[in-house]
């Protein structure tokens, strides 16, 4: 019967391709929005990530308990033999380490006095080895405002408003004060090579990034640093996989009695993401649900134009004797195949849009410039395996229950009025 | 004779308690153990921090509460670095810099050298007099010595700690414990001062331990190797010259 169907649905496009078409469209649309939004929001998570939190990031257990207060004499020793066991033990992650770091920040006179000076907020992160990808990775050559990334370790760049602040021009130089790792009083040159705008008003008011070395030069930290991120081998951020990871870091090297053992924790369980992860499960969720049962009602409304088209070809079927239930059935069969093929042909179109803007993304980089914002500069869609049936519930189900809906009238007609019918 | 017994009943609490001095009086009698024109002072500041204790050596020269000027011995790292203080005004020198800097505002909160004591405290050299009122509050034993219990309230908003809880030897007139205590009542830090020598006609504790109360540690001791009062020092050390 379904061969037969299908055959009648080829020959007669009259009764298919447009349905066919409709199911297609809102499907194609359905999956694509899907997959671009989950990209968007997953594309912000990642940039956090990225800049503060990675997939998974390693501290001492005091660390983790104070890392508000950045609390350097707390942070990880011993790290380079650390990331060896960690490139053991996780050969396909990353792990790169980083400083977050606070004090003075002074600009001298001529005449090597103080001439002004304000708090500073500073990220150490490694700039000039060879093959860092620290710099792409946090963005930072497209946040440069002006001069150049640093080349050696006593370069840094400030936010273009602390530099305006500190009367501070490119190549001159700033004294960090500020505390060592332990506890010792710490003052430092360096110059300035660069300006950048971080388009958080925290960090643009006082921020400062710094090569990881010249950081730990200046905090007596060789060897040391106060988090290490790790990133999975993946564009995106995947829980499951993080928390494998986690677990089995923590069951291998950290001791719940010292405080100093290194604890590891997942992007999803930091205490500023954790709730960014909820709002976008939830966001992601109503958008889609929204955009799921518009498009349910457009397609049910399509079986529904279907069933009532087909008004006068049931008529004369119901007028040479097929039975009303034969009829019923042998529509909402139809419905199926239709819904299926469109769904199929659907989910094959915005999996390939999806796929196309995966991996060549949204490039708004020249928008970001002006709008000054430390973000993305490529927007991209994210496959995820919901991708692959979510298109299904509009495009199967919604035109399925529209002819079901629509062909109850089937049962409602009368044969004696037929004629009559068919007549007008 | 019934009613003579009766009426040294009734004096002798009242005579007793008009030799117990008050909180003035003790404060004047603090002042000039702790307070001089000038001091000469090698010390040795052990901090005792969450992961390391470390030992910085210093030697200062001070006029009353106006000028300090403090050179830094050891250990290496720190060794070189000086501290000029004129009025309320810090200037640090760095030999790793080269630099003269000015540490002001909210910075002089800051701690000194990773030590519980802040630049503030470094600072504060001011007699209690000038800025306390002061009261007994009770008596305690501290190191089987009896102790007032005397409570000071800051007369100005301008100083650090705006109440402070002082355990004073009643017969050196020294305070063996301290409380510091924020605006808020928050407490800060505790200091515990001991080894107390009689130097020349005053009493001095020669070790004092401070505990920030915000901070992990066990506290940092301030151990006076050797300290003279009021010498003559010469006034071209509390210049900016000076310090490079």
């Amino acid at each position: 019967m379904i061969r037969f169907l299908f055959k009648g649905l080829l020959r007669d496009r009259n009764r298919s391709l447009l349905p066919i078409l409709v199911v297609t469209a809102g499907v194609t649309l359905t999956v694509f929005l899907h997959c671009y939004i989950t990209g968007i929001l997953g594309e912000m998570i990642e940039f956090s990530a990225k800049y503060t939190s990675g997939h998974v990031k390693v501290m001492t257990r005091a660390y983790a308990e104070n890392k508000n207060q950045l609390p350097n004499d707390l942070a990880l020793i011993e790290v380079n033999e650390l990331i060896n066991n960690l490139n053991e033990d996780y050969p396909s992650m990353e792990f790169v380490q980083r400083i977050n770091f606070g004090g003075l920040l002074d600009a001298p006179d001529e005449y090597g006095e103080t001439k002004k000076q304000g708090v500073v907020v500073g990220l150490a992160v490694d700039l000039i080895s060879e093959n860092t990808k620290e710099i792409d990775r946090i963005n930072i050559r497209n946040s440069l405002k002006s001069g150049r990334l640093p080349e050696k370790s006593n370069e840094v760049l400030l936010s273009n408003d602390f530099a305006e602040k500190l009367e501070v021009k490119l190549g001159e130089t700033v004294t960090l004060i500020t505390s060592t790792m332990y506890g010792g009083m710490s003052i430092q040159n360096f110059i300035v090579s660069g300006t950048i705008e971080f388009g958080v008003q925290m960090m643009d008011r006082s921020g400062m990034v710094a090569d990881i070395s010249g950081i730990q030069d200046a905090l007596n930290m060789h060897d040391a640093c106060g988090e290490l991120l790790g990133f999975l081998d993946m564009a995106n951020y995947d829980d499951l996989a993080a928390l494998e990871v986690e677990n089995s870091f923590n069951k291998k090297y950290s001791n719940p009695s010292d405080e100093f053992s290194p604890i590891m924790t997942r992007l999803k369980n930091d205490s500023i993401m954790s709730g960014y992860f909820d709002y976008v499960d939830a966001f992601v969720g109503i958008i889609v649900t929204v955009f799921i049962l518009a498009m349910s009602i457009v397609l049910w409304n399509t079986g529904l134009i279907g069933g009532l088209r087909r008004y006068g070809e049931i008529g004369v079927r119901l007028a040479i004797g097929e039975e009303k239930g034969h009829i019923y059935r042998s529509m909402i069969w139809e419905a199926l195949l239709i819904g299926v093929v469109g769904s199929l042909l659907g989910t094959a179109f915005g999996l390939g849009f999806a796929y196309w803007l995966q991996e060549v993304g949204i490039d708004v980089g020249d928008v970001m410039k002006s709008s000054k914002m430390m973000m993305p500069s490529v927007f991209r869609a994210n496959i995820t395996a919901p991708a692959y049936y979510i298109g299904f519930i509009p495009g199967l189900f919604s035109v399925t229950l529209g002819t079901m809906l629509s062909g109850i009238g089937i049962y409602k007609r009368k044969t004696a009025s037929l004629f009559k019918e068919l007549e007008t | 004779m019934k009613r003579i017994k009766i009426l040294l009943l009734l004096l002798i609490p009242s005579l007793l308690l008009a030799q117990e001095p008050t909180g003035k009086e003790i404060l004047e009698r603090i002042d000039q153990n702790m307070a001089s024109k000038t001091t000469i002072t090698k010390s040795r500041m052990i901090i005792h921090g969450a992961r390391q204790t470390r030992t910085i050596e210093a030697k200062s020269w001070g006029i009353g509460d106006e000028k300090s000027f403090t050179e830094y011995l050891a250990p290496v790292r720190e060794k070189g670095t000086k501290m000029l203080k004129l009025e309320d005004e810090l200037w640090i020198y760095s030999p790793s810099s080269d630099r003269i800097i000015k540490i002001s505002g909210h910075m002089l909160r800051q701690s000194l050298m990773g030590s519980d004591l802040s630049y503030e405290d470094m600072m504060d050299n001011a007699e209690l007099l000038e800025d306390y009122d002061a009261g007994i509050i009770g008596s305690d034993v501290i190191d089987d010595r009896d102790c007032w219990i005397v409570e000071l309230q800051a007369k100005t908003a301008a100083v650090n700690y705006q109440t402070r809880k002082m355990w004073v030897d009643k017969q050196r007139y020294i305070p063996l414990k301290e409380e510091l205590y924020a605006k808020s009542g928050k407490l800060l830090k505790k200091l515990e001062l001991s080894d107390v020598e009689k130097i020349g006609d005053r009493w001095y504790p020669k070790k004092l331990v401070f505990k920030d109360m915000l901070k992990k540690g066990d506290g940092t001791e301030f151990i006076i190797d050797e300290i003279k009062f009021d010498e003559v020092i010469l006034e071209h050390i509390f210049t900016k010259a000076a310090l490079k």
